[in-house]
């Protein structure tokens, strides 16, 4: 029996897709398989470590907990849409680039992702709130020190490009 | 894992969802998710249709109605926590929101989802039970209300139909001269707790005349246990303890990986005396005020 398809709509990083997925299709896979976009991890596969977390509509969530059908109609940013306009590394970016917030780069999309969405709700947090914001997110090899301190500098870098502008 | 291949429906109404779930034995209702999906990904679950109802019309709202506040069933856990009425209505379910998962679970799953998910373990069916809200569910016959109290029946089993769809929990508000708490303790901020205990608290003077406790994590449903007779009037330690040891009586405290039950049954202590204590605080404040 083949299973039965449906045809998508899906607004990524601004750019519209078109696929053909089964219902049972994690927005994860989707992102990945068919649409290529690789720069989604998938790690646990059932929401505990966020290494998959996108942002629909501005918000942070996992994508191995959406189903792609479920996920149409909204605007989906990952990892390949968080730089700059002119191709330079968003803030958050250039911060664990600086603060050596990565050594593997398994989990870093999702940390690149919920703390952009973390930064524009909450512009200037303290070292606590840094935490709790990447609360979510499960690192291996850092141990989180280097990615406290890149939240903090991402979120000085984002208001120091707020305040050229 | 992947999930089992089901069929997938979205309907647009509130009655093309009921024929769908009406018309499949084997369908299951997807909300937001955040608990459905992992289940279905280890296939623990193998649903043959899911009824998405993120289309329908007017489920997506938080409103405050003058003896408490409703929720509708599209209303995820962050945008609940974060309106400020319901954190003035009663305090309680902030409280508790806080500690459902993480920030990015909370912008996708939904307060009534996670009700009628029915976790033992989770924050917001015992906070439901706790302050004898209620449910609002539509059915082929029409809409039922099911008192909080009726509606845990076992480990991750509500007494929803197969064929309803929760519309909408209504959370009664804080009365005048009472107090409220929350807390819970977990391996890691935002993981499942290894207990939780939260409490309200009903003051005149110094005395307590009304206290009850709910807790999580402790025994196979959503478990809330009448203090005021142990307490007899006070929050002083032997009380407490009396409180405690009444609680305790009625937990069923388990041991798994992360805890043993031993410990559990400690921290359910410990935690009773520490809510009823802020609660008893809370509402001698709220009383002042």
């Amino acid at each position: 029996m083949t299973e039965q398809t449906h045809e998508i709509r899906l607004s990524v990083n601004g750019v519209e897709h078109e696929a053909a997925v089964p219902a049972r299709r994690l927005l994860s896979d989707a992102l990945r398989h068919d649409l290529g976009l690789t720069g989604t991890h998938v790690g646990c596969e059932h929401g505990v470590c966020g290494a998959c977390t996108v942002l629909v509509d501005g918000q942070p969530m996992r994508s191995c907990l959406m189903f792609a059908v479920s996920a149409a109609g909204h605007e989906i940013t990952t990892v390949e849409g968080l730089a700059r306009p002119d191709g330079e590394l968003g803030p958050v970016q250039q911060a664990f680039r600086e603060c050596h917030g990565l050594q593997c780069g398994f989990c870093t999309p999702g940390f690149l992702t919920t703390i952009t969405a973390g930064i524009a709700e909450n512009p200037d947090p303290t070292e606590d709130e840094a935490r709790d914001m990447v609360a979510g997110n499960l690192c291996r090899c850092t141990g989180y020190q280097n990615i406290v301190k890149a939240v903090c500098r991402a979120a000085e870098i984002a208001r120091e490009s707020e305040a050229v502008r | 894992m992947k999930p089992a291949p089901f069929d997938y429906v979205r309907p647009g109404t509130l009655e093309e969802a009921l024929q769908a779930l009406a018309g499949h034995p084997e369908a299951k209702v997807l909300a937001g998710g955040q608990s459905l999906v992992p289940l279905l990904s280890m296939r623990l679950a193998a649903p043959a249709v899911l009824v998405d109802i993120n289309d329908l019309p007017d489920l997506d709202h938080v409103r405050v109605v003058a003896d408490g506040v409703r929720i509708g069933a599209l209303a995820r856990h962050a945008a609940v926590l974060r309106d400020p009425d319901v954190a003035r209505v009663q305090p309680l379910v902030p409280l508790a929101l806080a500690n459902v998962a993480h920030a990015t679970i909370r912008n996708r799953g939904t307060t009534v989802g996670s009700l009628v998910h029915a976790d033992a373990a989770a924050e917001m069916p015992m906070v439901l039970r706790l302050l004898e809200g209620s449910l609002d569910v539509a059915g082929p016959g029409g809409r039922r209300t099911i008192p909080a109290d009726e509606l845990y029946v076992g480990p991750l089993e509500s007494s929803l139909h197969h064929d309803e769809i929760a519309v909408e929990a209504f959370f009664p508000a804080l009365p005048g001269g009472s107090g409220v708490a929350f807390e819970e303790i977990a391996r890691r901020h935002g993981d499942y707790a290894m207990c939780g205990v939260a409490a309200v608290v009903a003051v005149e003077g110094d005395r307590v005349v009304k206290a009850s406790a709910g807790y999580l994590s402790v025994s196979d449903i959503p478990t809330v246990v009448d203090l005021t007779e142990a307490l007899d009037g006070s929050v002083d330690d032997t009380a407490l303890a009396a409180a405690a040891d009444v609680a305790l009586e009625q937990l069923d405290p388990e041991t798994d990986i992360h805890a043993t039950a031993d410990y559990r049954a400690h921290l359910a202590r410990v935690l009773t005396a520490r809510v009823v204590t802020a609660a008893y605080e809370n509402a001698r404040e709220e009383q002042q005020s």
